[in-house]
């Protein structure tokens, strides 16, 4: 149980400190690498044992907390209070469950995916809230890594990932402080991409820079090498050791694959306007890209679902975005064989109250509600097409079987070989679980099972 | 010289504690055998050694381990800048500085230093990580109290308050939170029950990790905190902090040390405590913050983890930490006594280079220990250099804050304020007031950014002051390359960098302000510049 580790072959790390691939790799430049494998190894990414097949998370965070009852709860029938004019739902790919009318290519993807409709926490502040979904865990004296840290502690470079772009990638900026690497410290937080995939040059914070040739940028390594004074004089000592392991890195992403794989014209025209010509829609593709070359951990950071105001009208505007995007995301991982090992995880920090806020200033709009919300999960060994747990008529509480935060998030460490009961190693020295499941005072409504081979 | 020491250190061993044997004093391997001085880092030249230098070549030399050469004083006027007020020298400073004859120049350096603002500034963002000032999240001091405890924590470093009377204002005050600032030291913990109090108290004060003592101890010492407690006002997130009148019948308590404490009907407890803590017989409150002055300053504590004091975790230099602990005493718990003391002394102001191979040279502070720019030092320096900007932010609470860009990094007050860059950087989240929460360890990231990232590059190549350089240095290059060594690297090029540096400026159709955006961003990518040194 726990974690494979990688043995026999050289991790990259491993291999740019031995100085295999260092500066040699990099005297090649761009475009002179192997074309079309971006993944290091031999013939990609170890298989992890037995039933636990999931490699990669895909993580849609629906920043702002999405409302439930327009997206995957609908509740055509609970009047037009709760409704609005969203008040239509449409059947999907699998008989018996009914979605929003407003996301008719995910209904056709319907069989990809699981619902799960009780989602709850009762929290509805933001910061909590994103802690809480993020993490699996209540707020209390130590602030927890999220799973996407965890994630990045257990498949990143420790364990023998060997990937080209950094294990836990966010596009396009950071979700904040509350869904990141908590005390496991800045090594495990996401890098966060910047720019925007949808522009024609996706400029990669970092990686892509606006106006610096290449030739410019390597004579400047040369002679940055060239004034490196006090690095020489100091010998052998391990925080310049670290500095420059970490510089070694960071060029190769500058000059390496990495940057073909944040290109996104690469893909045909015609699957890159199926994702959706806007920066969601991109994100997508870009996010299947990165777990096609095995980053275990791409957050989409999907900004806007914080609708107070001009609720309807936002949603209007953004639920076709979403459809398109994420239905062409699950179908494109299906089609190539990944969506098997990549589980794909949409959610908010909570959902939106079922009742309207018709009066000023809110004019129309639906607030925080963390009592019952939705969640949809799938690939990686979750099963499709079902619905777990369901709210009551309007969406307001859980009428069965809750689901919390930690049984999603363990569960999914479950399918990614990472132990929940198992130790969380941690700067602070202190002895600590991933996110054991009989933990004392967690509310839990045990492991997602209905989902579960 | 040693002889002077001897009697606290007979006063340490009369406390019946484990006491380091007296040290003797005998000729070591003197300073033979050691490498020549280093071009631009170095001087064969050494400063009269003091007794913490005494203290430290007594272990060195029982190891056979040689210290590290003395720095050179374009390394010197750098360090003590970045360490004493988290700032980098301007050129005039450091030019002064160079060429000032005054054989006692470091230390009139050193005095100075600590009487200017940025002192008070970067003393107080330290302050600020060990309390765990931050409006949100899991500490929840709210905006207008976070304002009023920086403020005042500030006010007494500026102010040089005693260290004692720091403390114990610290854990006595009673009042609005707003009014009486020093409450906000119950409210910056999570949990307000006396368990969590007593333990932020031993680890802020005592350096000890409370967790780990027997129940019998801890229950002791929760008593004092038993009776805090808090009610609201009708101010928005106005607190006070007072002892509950309803539990005033007498207590029993039990200092740390076992002793008994009988605390009558009407007593605050807390006084009690605040008492035994800061009274010499405590022998964990001096030796807390005298090590982690030393640790602050040297970057590595004699006891290591600085808040980590236990006796199986035993200090690597016992007389060194008995001799600061006994001028902390001396000295009036004045902390800039001691700051004197450790920033004068020859150990200090060692090279980086190390003499020695030998494994514990590092933890018996043979050489000075490299570290990265602490996240807010480099915010700034790197806006004075290239105007690169920070864009502060706070979500939390709502409406959000927004910080002026001008505001330097080093006195943002509360730790929910923050940036992208301060994050990336290590700059810590202020949760648990661990020193370790800080973490200055590079990352691919932290390279991605300054190598390459877009707002390093357009801050460089859109730079005035850049642009103002190269134009004044039209007819003579070498100007130029002085001029951005002294203001990135505080020091002179030597004569084989101008070298290498001039093929960049010279020769045909050569773009002198592109060459000088490139060496500026090779100099500031250069570890010299990142790190500590």
């Amino acid at each position: 149980m726990g974690v494979r580790l990688e043995t026999g072959t050289l991790t990259r790390r491993q291999a740019l400190k031995a100085g295999l691939l260092g500066a040699a790799g990099l005297a090649l430049g761009p475009g002179l690498g192997a074309p079309g494998r971006l993944w290091a190894g031999e013939d990609g990414p170890p298989a992890p044992d037995g039933p636990k097949r999931a490699r990669s998370v895909i993580q849609i965070w629906m920043w702002g907390g999405p409302s439930h009852l327009d997206t995957f709860d609908p509740k055509p029938n609970a009047g037009y209070d709760y409704c609005g004019p969203l008040d239509k739902d449409m059947p999907t790919n699998v008989d018996g469950i009914r979605i929003g009318a407003k996301l008719p290519l995910l209904a056709g993807q319907a069989d990809k995916y699981s619902i799960i409709r009780s989602m709850t926490h009762g929290i509805a502040a933001h910061e909590t809230a994103s802690y809480i979904t993020q993490t699996g865990r209540p707020p209390g004296r130590l602030v927890y890594p999220s799973a996407g840290a965890v994630v990045a502690l257990f498949k990143g470079y420790d364990h023998g990932y060997k990937g080209l772009a950094p294990p836990y990638v966010v596009l396009t900026s950071p979700q904040g402080r509350f869904s990141e690497s908590g005390f496991l410290g800045p090594k495990y937080k996401p890098f966060a991409t910047g720019g925007d995939p949808n522009r024609p040059r996706f400029e990669v914070e970092g990686i892509i820079a606006p106006g610096i040739s290449d030739e410019r940028q390597l004579s400047r390594r040369e002679l940055l090498h060239a004034l490196d004074s006090l690095g020489k004089a100091v010998q052998g000592n391990p925080e310049f050791g670290k500095f420059d392991l970490c510089e070694e890195n960071a060029y190769r992403m500058m000059f390496g694959e990495a940057r073909r794989l944040f290109d996104l014209s690469q893909e045909k025209d015609e699957l890159r306007d199926r994702y959706g010509r806007n920066t969601f829609g991109q994100s997508c593709l870009a996010a299947r890209r990165l777990v096609e070359a095995g980053v275990p951990y791409v957050t989409i950071n999907y900004k806007g679902w914080d609708t107070h105001k001009n609720h309807f009208e936002i949603m209007n505007r953004k639920l076709p975005e979403m459809d398109g995007g994420m239905a062409t995301l699950l179908a494109d991982l299906s089609e190539r064989g990944l969506l098997d090992s990549t589980i794909v995880w949409w959610s908010g920090e909570f959902g939106r109250t079922p009742k309207i806020d018709w009066e000023a200033p809110w004019n129309g709009g639906r607030g925080h509600f963390g009592s019952c919300f939705s969640a949809v999960i799938a690939g990686g060994g979750f099963k499709g097409g079902r619905v777990v747990g369901a709210s009551d008529d309007r969406g307001e509480n859980v009428a069965d079987r809750p689901v919390y935060p930690r049984d999603l998030i363990a569960s999914m460490y479950e399918l990614l070989g990472i132990d929940p009961d198992g130790p969380l190693p941690n700067p602070l020295g202190l002895d600590l679980k991933v996110l054991p499941w009989d933990e004392a005072g967690a509310e839990t409504g045990g492991r997602l099972t209905e989902l579960l081979e | 010289m040693l002889a002077a020491i001897v009697p606290f250190l007979a006063a340490i061993q009369a406390r019946g504690e484990q006491g380091p044997g007296i040290p003797q004093d005998r000729a070591g391997a003197g300073d033979g055998g050691k490498a020549p001085a280093v071009g631009p880092f170095e001087t064969p030249f050494s400063a009269q050694h003091g007794l913490v230098d005494e203290l430290v070549t007594f272990v060195l030399r029982e190891r056979g381990i040689q210290p590290a050469h003395s720095c050179s004083d374009a390394v010197f006027v750098r360090r003590v800048f970045l360490d004493v007020i988290g700032t980098l020298p301007s050129p005039g400073e450091v030019r002064d500085f160079l060429d000032d004859g005054n054989p006692d120049k470091r230390s009139a350096l050193i005095d100075e230093l600590m009487e200017r603002d940025e002192f008070a500034d970067y003393w107080a963002l330290k302050w600020g990580d060990l309390l765990r000032v931050k409006a949100e999240f899991p500490i929840n001091l709210w905006p207008n109290a976070v304002q009023a405890y920086h403020r005042w924590i500030r006010e007494s470093i500026r102010t040089n308050k005693p260290y004692d009377r720091f403390v114990r204002e610290l854990l006595t005050s009673s009042g609005s939170n707003f009014r009486v600032p020093a409450v906000n030291f119950y409210r910056a913990i999570q949990g307000r029950g006396a368990s969590a109090i007593a333990g932020a108290v031993a680890l802020t004060f005592m350096g000890v990790r409370w967790e780990n003592w027997p129940a019998e101890r801890r229950a002791g010492m929760e008593a004092f905190f038993s009776r805090v407690a808090f009610k609201g006002t009708a101010e928005w997130k106005e607190e006070i902090v007072f002892q509950d009148p309803a539990r005033s019948g007498a207590l029993d308590g039990a200092f740390p040390d076992g002793s008994r404490a009988a605390i009558p009907a009407g007593a605050d407890p807390r006084c009690a405590f605040a008492d035994w803590l800061i009274s010499a017989r405590n022998e964990w409150f001096a030796r807390n913050i005298v090590n982690r002055i030393w640790s602050w300053l040297l970057g590595r504590g004699i006891v290591h983890e600085p808040d980590d004091l236990r006796p199986d975790n035993p200090a690597s230099n016992p007389y060194l930490l008995a001799y600061l602990e006994w001028e902390l005493g001396r000295g009036g718990y004045d902390l800039r006594h001691i700051y004197r003391i450790i920033l004068n002394s020859c150990t200090y102001q060692q090279s980086s280079i190390p003499q020695s191979n030998h494994q514990s040279a590092g933890a018996l502070f043979a050489y000075y220990k490299v570290r990265q720019l602490d996240a807010e030092v480099l915010g700034d320096a790197l806006r004075q250099l290239c105007g690169v900007r920070e864009n502060y932010i706070s979500m939390i609470p709502e409406p959000f804050t927004f910080v002026p860009a001008e505001k330097r990094c080093i006195t943002l007050c509360d730790g929910s304020i923050t940036s992208p860059f301060l994050e990336l950087f290590g700059r810590p989240a202020r949760d648990t007031g661990l020193e370790s929460e800080r973490n200055n360890t590079p990352s691919d990231a932290q390279r991605l950014f300054l190598l390459n990232s877009s707002g390093l590059q357009k801050g460089l190549a859109g730079s005035r002051w850049l642009r103002a350089l190269v134009k004044a240095g039209m007819k003579d290059h070498r100007r130029i390359i002085g001029t951005l060594y002294l203001t990135v690297l505080s020091r002179e090029p030597t004569a084989a960098e101008l070298a290498a540096v001039e093929m960049c400026f010279t020769g045909k159709g050569v773009n002198r302000q592109e060459a000088a955006v490139d060496l500026a961003w090779a100099l500031i990518n250069t570890k010299e510049f990142l790190f500590r040194h």
